[in-house]
């Protein structure tokens, strides 16, 4: 209520030949003239950088540190995202057998499953050769050969279908099903791995999400601080403005504008780096990626990764020299 | 024009800038305001330009009440007074043209309307030919002219000038002087704070003298 009555408080009554004018334009001219004036500020305050090379290159380099940090831990955080899900798909399913299932059911079972679509492979481990394996590397032979009969059950080693002909249906559901086939006993994922991979994955996150939005308060007082400066530096411009009929709005603009500035450029920068930073890596992961046999690539950022970087720069940018602007336009008053 | 009603202002610690002052500065006058170093000149000009606020009294500028604008309005309050000071206030990184440039550019006009009305307003001051120059490069009273060019571009109802010729020669002053004399034939209201009375009680324009914060010769003004 107060607002709105400042709002209308002023009702100025602007005299002269143009002023007259002005105050019947259409609202098409009106946003057009509008559309200008910001353009120009915001051409202004670019040149403005321009003509302090330097000093804006050492503040954009700040910002792009800042931000290319988060950034580049969240690029590598997907492509451990990407390895996992790899894994995944290459992650088999023991199935044990019932101990009264016979090796010749066992095959048979082999044979109805290798016909699933969702189902790559079988391998069957017969009971004789579980024995084997199990005497092999338990060391346990002796003690084995104490018992009269063979304890262990054969052995289905399921490998599920690498493409996800169903997304929706992950392969805990599948899991499920296999174990509820009759003669099954017991089905198991080895899923635990993943799962601590995937807690560890969440640390991650977590951890970068932390340090992003530390790094991200930094930027904002980094802008702060740089348009505080400029606004000290300009601050007879600041006054003569006011003198001669400057509104807040039109005296905030170039600030406001070049702090976005800071902001997309730093982002830009960021990005850069975080490129490079790719670059250097690429190299190093595929060899190691040649070692497992595996055909993994580093990925770079997605396009909307890359879009929510520069909207994150313009943003923490236009916000640092706000809360600059707020703060001190309003202490320099003419005298 | 511009009318004071009882005005008094005291500044924080007490010291009584101007007290009660009464007068009316009638459109399309001229008139000069004098008096001693500390007499309140400048903070006359200040209450009518609102970078001071009156304790006591009332003033009003082109009918409208002072007290009742706010800080909102004020830029657009100061957009119709035309204000000329003794160290010219120009900014030294910007051409003279940027310079004379910037009241419109803070009115939002087209860029051709601003090439016109800063071009018309450098011929009034005789300064065409110093568009693209810095002001840094201009001796003494061509930067006055400068400042005079930015503050009459606009088209202002009123002039305001405090000490233009602080820093001139007599022959510079005296250019100086019938440049707003010429303003003012054209019916821009004018009032100009000046303690070079050899100058001034020359021009035949009516003497506002301010003694002490006081109104002691009013030369034919009317008070309020």
């Amino acid at each position: 209520m107060r607002r709105n009555r400042r709002q209308r408080a002023p009702a100025p009554a602007p005299v002269g030949p143009g002023a007259t004018r002005r105050t019947r334009p259409g609202a098409r001219q009106w946003l057009r003239t509008q559309a200008r004036l910001h353009a120009q500020v915001l051409l202004a305050s670019l040149g403005r950088l321009y003509r302090t090379p330097f000093s804006s290159l050492m503040t954009v380099a700040v910002i792009a540190i800042a931000l290319a940090l988060p950034s580049g831990l969240l690029v590598l955080l997907d492509n451990l995202q990407r390895l996992n899900a790899g894994w995944e798909g290459t992650t088999s399913i023991s199935l044990f057998l019932q101990q009264s299932v016979s090796d010749a059911r066992a095959d048979r079972l082999a044979d109805e499953l290798r016909d699933w679509p969702r189902i790559d492979t079988v391998r069957v481990l017969h009971r004789d050769q579980a024995l084997a394996e199990f005497r092999e590397l338990s060391g346990f032979g002796e003690a084995l050969d104490a018992l009269n009969e063979n304890p262990l059950p054969s052995v289905l080693i399921v490998q599920p279908a690498a493409a996800p002909t169903q997304p929706d249906q992950p392969i805990a559901a599948l899991v499920d099903e296999l174990g509820r086939l009759p003669d099954v006993e017991l089905a198991q994922l080895d899923l635990q791995w993943l799962q601590r991979f995937s807690a560890m994955m969440d640390i991650g996150r977590r951890g970068v999400l932390v340090v992003g939005a530390l790094l991200g308060l930094a930027v904002l007082l980094i802008v702060g601080n740089t348009i505080r400066l400029d606004i000290h530096n300009r601050r007879e411009e600041i006054e003569v403005c006011k003198l001669i009929g400057g509104t807040d709005a039109f005296i905030r603009r170039p600030f406001l504008y070049g702090g976005l500035w800071y902001g997309l450029l730093g982002a830009l920068l960021a990005w850069l780096l975080v490129a490079v930073g790719l670059w250097l890596l690429d190299a190093p992961v595929r060899r190691l990626a040649g070692l497992y046999d595996s055909s993994f690539l580093l990925g770079g950022p997605a396009l909307g990764g890359v879009g929510l970087l520069l909207a994150a720069g313009v943003i923490l940018g236009l916000t640092g020299s706000w809360l600059a602007v707020g703060r001190h336009l309003r202490a320099i008053e003419p005298t | 024009m511009i009318r004071f009603e009882n005005v008094s202002k005291r500044y924080p610690g007490g010291f009584e800038a101007l007290s009660a002052l009464n007068f009316h500065l009638p459109r399309g006058q001229m008139a000069f305001l004098t008096g001693h170093s500390g007499a309140g000149k400048s903070t006359l000009l200040k209450l009518i330009t609102l970078i001071e606020r009156a304790d006591q009294g009332q003033i009003f500028i082109d009918g409208q009440n002072l007290a009742r604008v706010r800080r909102r309005g004020t830029p657009f309050l100061r957009r119709r007074i035309g204000m000329i000071f003794q160290n010219h206030r120009l900014l030294f990184d910007r051409t003279v043209f940027d310079n004379v440039a910037l009241p419109l550019v803070i009115s939002g006009y087209s860029t051709d309307e601003i090439g016109r009305r800063v071009r018309a307003a450098l011929d009034k001051v005789g300064l065409l030919g110093k568009e693209r120059v810095y002001p840094i490069t201009l001796s003494g009273g061509e930067q006055q002219r400068v400042g005079i060019a930015r503050a009459v571009v606009n088209k202002p109802m009123l002039l305001l000038a405090d000490e233009p010729t602080g820093n001139l020669d007599p022959d510079l002053s005296r250019e100086i002087m019938r440049l707003f004399a010429q303003f003012n034939q054209v019916g821009v209201t004018v009032l100009i704070a000046s303690h070079n009375l050899d100058l001034i009680t020359h021009m035949h324009y009516p003497i506002l003298r301010l003694d002490h914060g006081r109104l002691t010769e009013t030369g034919g003004i009317p008070s309020a």
